[in-house]
């Protein structure tokens, strides 16, 4: 089971290069790495926490209003993130603008509390969070690694490529998102039927 | 029948609390960093008074009827005009607008936004230099216009393509901002 959560929140299951979820974020927040971890970690906390209250409630709460119980939990966590990056890091703050609220929409967590937390014991739903979390990080920071290495020439604002390199400004614009996210995904998908 | 009372019951119930208990945490946590995010918003007007006017050497806050004006020095001490911040509502939640007038208030310095949560991509690019540039200099005598093409007047801008309502929240909020500025001031000369 321990591994099967690993395998499948990593790879074969993976929530943005094989669910296809969270796209929003995804696209949107992706310009610059320091971006990707900050998305990534506020994601994983609330899919963490999440997780944690549904899994406890979940023989407590009716079948009927699960969804409205759920929304309502992320929503909490979610905006104690907000207040928290407001109060402490309000540059990152505002690089994520309205991206931080739009977590509560974010399917990857209403999905796993809804396919996982819901029907699984504390302890796996704890692991699973972290793991699901763990995988829509990676995605987060490869996506965001190619897009500002090749719109800016830079990794978590240090020069890395020579000066002569002209910046692809299209990386840093919604299309590169799309181009970036499409490619990696066809990766992914070969690099599948390879195995 | 009984058993399908007890259970709408237990739903209201479950729902109920779950709501209150979630409301009550974050009230906790919006109060114990309550200060912190005023503290840092002070940071952003100071930051955006400065780029705004860049001969403003010294800032002193000064309320008038519970309201904050920021009157802006230069390095020879001498008043050259005054800031104020101003909010309203945009597309989908507040705009914060920071503008600065010179101080005979017939003409804006510049505007920066504070704070917006218009739709990414179109709205919030009320915050782009190519957007606020254009309200540099416009006369306040009149109030400020928001057109769709070409700008001819002295207090006309242009609206940001397709996302008018952002663009004439902007220039709402500012007409508005200047008058109150204009009514302060002259309730403090009198």
């Amino acid at each position: 089971m321990i591994g099967r959560i690993f395998k499948e929140g990593l790879w074969t299951n993976h929530p943005i290069f094989r669910q296809l979820l969270g796209m929003c974020p995804t696209l949107a927040v992706t310009t610059t790495v320091l971006n990707g971890i900050s998305m990534g970690l506020a994601v994983i906390f609330v899919l963490f926490f999440s997780s944690l209250v549904v899994s406890l409630l979940r023989k407590v709460v009716p079948h009927q209003v699960r969804i409205a119980v759920y929304t309502i939990i992320i929503a909490t966590f979610v905006t104690i993130v907000d207040i928290f990056l407001k109060a402490n890091f309000p540059q990152i703050s505002k690089a994520l603008g309205p991206y931080v609220p739009l977590i509560i929409v974010n399917c990857i967590i209403l999905g796993r509390c809804e396919a996982f937390a819901s029907k699984n014991r504390l302890s796996l739903a704890l692991l699973d969070a972290l793991v699901m979390g763990g995988g829509f990080f990676w995605g987060l920071v490869t996506l965001a690694s190619v897009r500002e290495i090749l719109g800016q020439g830079t990794i978590l604002g240090y020069k890395i490529l020579p000066p002569s390199f002209n910046p692809l400004i299209v990386m840093v614009l919604p299309p590169g998102a799309f181009l970036v996210l499409g490619t990696l995904v066809a990766i992914m998908n070969r690099l599948e039927r390879i195995k | 029948m009984k058993d399908s009372l007890k259970y709408n019951l237990r739903v209201i119930f479950v729902l109920t609390f779950i709501s209150l208990i979630c409301g009550f945490i974050l009230s906790f946590v919006f109060n114990s960093a309550k200060a912190k995010i005023k503290e840092n918003q002070k940071k952003d007007i100071y930051r955006a008074i400065y780029q705004i006017a860049d001969d403003c050497k010294n800032v002193e806050e000064k309320s008038i009827n519970e309201e904050t004006i920021y009157w802006l020095f230069n390095d020879k001490d001498e008043l050259i005009g005054y800031a104020y911040l101003s909010q309203g509502q945009g597309y989908q939640g507040k705009i914060k607008i920071l503008f600065a007038v010179d101080k005979s208030i017939e003409r804006l310095l510049g505007i920066e936004i504070i704070e917006n949560v218009e739709t990414p991509g179109l709205g919030s690019r009320i915050n782009e230099e190519s957007f606020k540039s254009q309200f540099k200099n416009l006369k306040t005598n009149v109030p400020v216009e928001c057109v769709k093409f070409f700008p001819q007047k002295k207090n006309q801008i242009q609206a940001i393509t397709s996302a008018t309502i952002s663009s004439r929240a902007v220039v709402g909020i500012l007409n508005k901002g200047i008058q109150n500025l204009k009514n302060l001031i002259e309730e403090n000369d009198r």
